[in-house]
């Protein structure tokens, strides 16, 4: 479990992040959608102890992010960044293997041989597993990177917006890949989605974040509905009952 | 380029830089030897531990800086050290004189340089380090402006100085492989033995940190704890070469670009001991050639800037064909 209290960041007297609390439950696939500037990478971070808030607590499985160990940590929570630039020239295999770092701390054993192998034959990158990382494409690249966090093998799994640079096909591998970490080995998944009908198809819960601040919560069924769309995004939609999924038509 | 990836493992390279490294200690020691062994062992022996140790010093402080920095073309120069050294050594000159920084115990004057050098960056790193991650950057930025400021009081101490003063401390700021001082080789090998047994204790960190800040956090890594303890490490490293020979800007981003592009792999198992070969080489084999081919007609720092910037160029060609 996630639990989030009372999180506040700001920056030069504008809260980013404003006294947002949320609890997320542990497994299942969290989507957390809102427009640009809503707080949501923000709020992804602090979860994460890549950023540090300025009131507030964040608690994962009863661990405090901002005071446990940070190998501990790295051993429950893992996340994927927007952007991942690195200076070193790295292979696939190579990037996988860091996903090793928490457990190994360098000094790789046949198990984590093992745990690279699997990820990469996961997200199908085995023809590309010796080749640098800048001689991808950006598709392959995203692949790499989240193949890295499964390497990490953690209860929590936090995606900044995993779907930017994939085509249609790769974007739905990957949510059905997220779906899969979730419902095969009880993962808890969160992804901060820009896409409303992709959070729509693949989520358990979405979290709509507005301004800084927590503005809905609930199962798919209950947020994509237009009002509340129009509320958090500020656009004039309509939403279809396709089979199961609902999907919005924001194309006026 | 795949092909030539798999073809050079990166224990090849190591190896056959080890060798050159080697060689030319061998080549040092050796040529051109007449006369009594203990004489020449003696003389040239200081002279090469010297030199090991300053290349040791600037390749690994290089390196690392880099692998902190994310930036493949700074040195710690560019946050202001080398210019605190020669802030240092001016105000010495300025305030005792020529004579009176001549008489100064060189232990004891290597120690506070040192803690000078490693209390500034502490200083600089937890006053900018409140967490994000552009602090590195402003760290960066605020090293240039102080390193400005250091080099502008230097100058000006300078020309107010009484000119035999002046000439004295000229000497003492233009590097010089000559003139390595052996009261100092002690206490550098100490102070260098101590790091390198704190970065063999944090090396497994290393990798980590060059993914940059948020990858290393991500992945477990004590970031700001482990930053803050190299800095203050590369301030010793750094302060043992400048101590030794004076300052040397060009080469540790040469050696450590050299060894960067020449090992197939950004491990730095490999690329550490790599560039600190390849440091030895270069200023070993450097001294050799300056000694033996130009007869002490120049200074080193041409040699080694020459050659190795013709190599570089070549490498920086062969690296954009590929």
């Amino acid at each position: 479990m996630i639990e989030i209290q009372e999180v506040t960041k700001s920056y030069g007297g504008t809260a980013v992040v404003d006294r947002v609390s949320l609890t997320l439950p542990s497994g299942g696939l969290t989507s957390i959608i809102g427009p640009n500037g809503a707080g949501k990478s923000t709020l992804l971070s602090i979860v994460s102890r890549l950023m540090p808030m300025d009131t507030g607590k964040v608690l994962v499985d009863g661990l405090d992010v901002s005071r446990a160990a940070g190998d501990v940590l790295a051993r429950r929570l893992s996340i994927m960044r927007q952007d991942n630039h690195i200076t070193a020239r790295l292979s696939v295999r190579d990037l996988v293997a860091f996903g090793r770092y928490p457990y190994s701390k360098g000094r790789l054993t046949a198990a984590d041989a093992e745990h690279i192998d699997r990820s990469i034959a996961y997200l199908g990158l085995e023809p590309y597993q010796n080749r640098f990382l800048d001689e991808l494409s950006g598709g392959q690249r995203q692949r790499a990177f989240i193949a890295m966090v499964l390497c990490q093998d953690t209860d929590y799994m936090l995606f900044d917006e995993p779907l930017n640079n994939l085509d249609i096909k790769h974007a739905v591998e990957t949510m059905k890949l997220l779906r899969r970490l979730a419902d095969d080995f009880a993962k808890t998944v969160v992804v901060v989605l820009h896409d409303i009908n992709f959070a729509s198809a693949y989520s358990d819960r979405i979290v709509a974040m507005q301004g800084g601040r927590l503005a809905f919560e609930g199962p798919p069924q209950d947020m994509i509905v237009p009002s509340r769309l129009q509320a958090i995004f500020d656009v004039d939609c309509r939403v279809h009952a396709v089979g199961d999924t609902r999907l919005v038509n924001y194309f006026d | 380029m795949q092909a030539d990836a798999k073809r050079i493992s990166p224990s090849t390279v190591l190896f056959a830089s080890a060798a050159l490294a080697l060689l030319s200690m061998i080549a040092f020691m050796t040529i051109g030897a007449k006369g009594s062994w203990s004489f020449i062992l003696s003389f040239r022996g200081t002279k090469l531990i010297g030199m090991v140790l300053v290349a040791y010093a600037i390749a690994v402080s290089t390196v690392l800086f880099q692998t902190i920095s994310g930036n493949r073309v700074l040195t710690p120069s560019i946050i202001g050290f080398d210019a605190m050294y020669t802030l240092l050594q001016t105000v010495m000159v300025f305030f005792l004189g020529a004579a009176g920084a001549a008489s100064v115990n060189p232990q004891l004057q290597f120690v506070l340089e040192t803690a000078v050098m490693v209390g500034l960056s502490l200083l600089l790193f937890r006053a900018l380090f409140s967490g994000g991650s552009r602090s590195l950057h402003l760290l960066m930025l605020v090293g240039v402006i102080l390193g400005g400021l250091f080099r502008s009081l230097s100058s000006f101490l300078q020309r107010v100085l009484d000119p035999n003063d002046f000439i004295v401390l000229q000497d003492r700021l233009f590097a010089s492989f000559n003139s390595i001082d052996a009261n100092l080789l002690g206490i550098a090998a100490t102070a260098t033995l101590a790091v390198t047994f704190v970065l063999w204790r944090l090396s497994p960190t290393f990798d980590v940190l060059s993914l940059g800040r948020e990858a290393a956090i991500g992945l477990g890594v004590d970031h700001q704890r482990v930053v803050t303890l190299l800095l203050a490490l590369i301030a010793v490293l750094v302060s043992v070469s400048t101590a030794l020979v004076g300052p040397v800007t060009f080469f540790g981003l040469l050696v450590a670009s050299l060894a960067w592009q020449l090992t197939p792999t950004a491990s730095h198992r490999f690329v550490l001991p790599v560039a600190v070969c390849i440091a030895i080489a270069t200023l070993v084999g450097g001294q050799v050639m300056l000694e033996r081919l130009f007869s002490f007609n120049t200074a080193l720092s041409i040699v080694i800037e020459f050659f190795g910037g013709l190599v570089f160029i070549f490498l920086l060609i062969r690296g954009s064909a590929r």
